[in-house]
């Protein structure tokens, strides 16, 4: 049976109070039987120096990508991961990491494409429960291996391909959560990372420029539910029942938008285009927005 | 592949020998074999390698003529750069400056690593050492 959800007041203004918790409730619930913590993270070895008791490493690079073609792992292989973590069904999954939770929110989508019953994220994640010196440990879990069902993955309802955003072009919102030297086309790659990879620079047409670091505070949790209707709602006149589309470099930063969008506030059809800007700023023909 | 010098080849061997895990598994053991930096260099503004997701800084020396000591910092919060550096310093640190300038950049290609780092993280490598050759030529250079 899922846990019942976090009834923290800041919670209760968005509009899916149960898809995130606090470190408060984490805390107090990491021996419940039904609940299976992961951390995600970008730096692939900072599990390694220590997690949350408990909590079990889901490896973004490893785990969640196929290692031949450029998608996500397959239904069998979503479901090996899962049992290996002692993961059924019924679990109640709450995910972590690093880095504003970026590749937590990018597993949790990951997630949401195999339709996982409930899966939360974990406001402020790593560094929030570290900062507040709450216990870490390099002690691997104890598993009981599960056998989690083979499901299919549904790649049609949050997940965008390129031919979806051409289609989307004057159709619908498009928000670009890169930095604003990256929507510009001034940068190929965030600042100070290795400008490569990328043969053209720009945005898609039509599409807006909200750096995805809006939604969160300084300690990593986010915004209260007012701050980001302003954001998304008055700033860029989006509505709930807008088809959204969002997306980054390679998906991960845009599946944070994501999730702010689809359960925080709750907008209906948010897709996340896990192409990003590695796809289209290298394909042929495509159409390019840069300013002169 | 031009030469590398015997303890980075060997630490290339090693990572070819073992699976996907066992290759972060090693990874992390070069990050925590890699030295504190001297209190001596405390307030010091070392040369920052941009090119690493997370903060990462090198300095080298040269003693003896010819004979290279690297130096890094990194915090614990960063293995991954740190591992990178580890390596890097596990085989470079003592070797001649010329045996540091002949080391292909893109030796780390051989590891095996990119099957289970991402291609952003590994570019770093080949920055390090980049970086390390620069430094080691600007002084030759003065």
């Amino acid at each position: 049976m899922s846990l019942s959800a976090d009834s923290a007041p800041k919670l209760q203004a968005y509009a899916h109070p149960e898809r995130l918790v606090t470190t408060d409730w984490l805390a107090e619930h990491l021996d419940d039987e039904n609940l299976v913590v992961i951390e995600s993270n970008e730096d692939v070895l900072l599990y390694r120096t220590g997690h949350i008791p408990g909590a079990h490493h889901v490896d973004w690079h490893l785990d969640l990508n196929d290692d031949v073609m450029r998608d996500y792992v397959s239904s069998e292989a979503f479901a090996a991961m899962c049992s290996a973590r002692g993961i059924t069904r019924d679990s109640t999954v709450v995910v972590y990491g690093d880095n504003f939770n970026w590749w937590a929110a990018y597993a949790l989508w990951v997630f949401s494409l195999f339709g996982h019953p409930d899966v939360r994220l974990l406001d402020g994640g790593r560094a929030k429960w570290a900062a507040e010196g709450r216990p870490m440990t390099t002690d691997a879990p104890t598993v009981t291996p599960s056998q989690y069902p083979v499901v299919p993955r549904d790649d049609s309802t949050i997940r965008a391909f390129k031919e979806d955003v051409l289609q989307h072009i004057g159709n619908g919102p498009l928000v670009d959560v890169r930095s604003p030297g990256e929507f510009s086309g001034e940068l190929l790659h965030m600042p100070d990372y290795p400008q490569e990879g990328v043969q053209r620079g720009g945005h898609v047409p039509t599409a807006q420029s909200v750096p995805w670091k809006r939604a969160a505070n300084e300690d990593g949790s986010f915004k209260s539910a007012d701050e980001l209707r302003g954001i998304y709602e008055g700033e860029l006149g989006m509505a709930p029942s807008d088809d959204v589309v969002t997306y980054c470099r390679i998906g991960e930063r845009s599946s944070h938008t994501w999730f702010v969008l689809t359960y925080l506030l709750g907008f209906e059809h948010v897709r996340n285009y896990d192409g990003s800007w590695v796809e289209w700023g290298n394909a042929v023909r495509v159409p390019i927005e840069k300013p002169a | 592949m031009s030469e590398l010098p015997p303890r980075l080849a060997e630490i290339v061997g090693e990572f070819q020998e073992v699976d996907r895990t066992e290759r972060l598994d090693l990874l992390f053991e070069y990050a925590g074999d890699l030295p504190a930096l001297p209190a001596r260099f405390e307030g010091q503004e070392l040369e920052r390698v941009h090119e690493c997701q997370t903060p990462l800084f090198v300095q080298t020396e040269v003693e003896d003529g010819d004979v290279v000591r690297l130096y890094f910092a990194a915090p614990d919060e960063a293995p991954t750069s740190k591992g990178f550096a580890g390596i890097i310093y596990a085989g470079l640190d003592g070797c001649t400056i010329d045996e540091i300038l002949a080391t292909p950049s893109d030796f780390a290609q051989a590891m095996g690593l990119n099957e289970v780092i991402s291609p952003l993280r590994m570019r770093s490598v080949g920055a390090i050492l980049a970086r390390v050759k620069r430094q080691l030529m600007e002084r030759a250079a003065a």
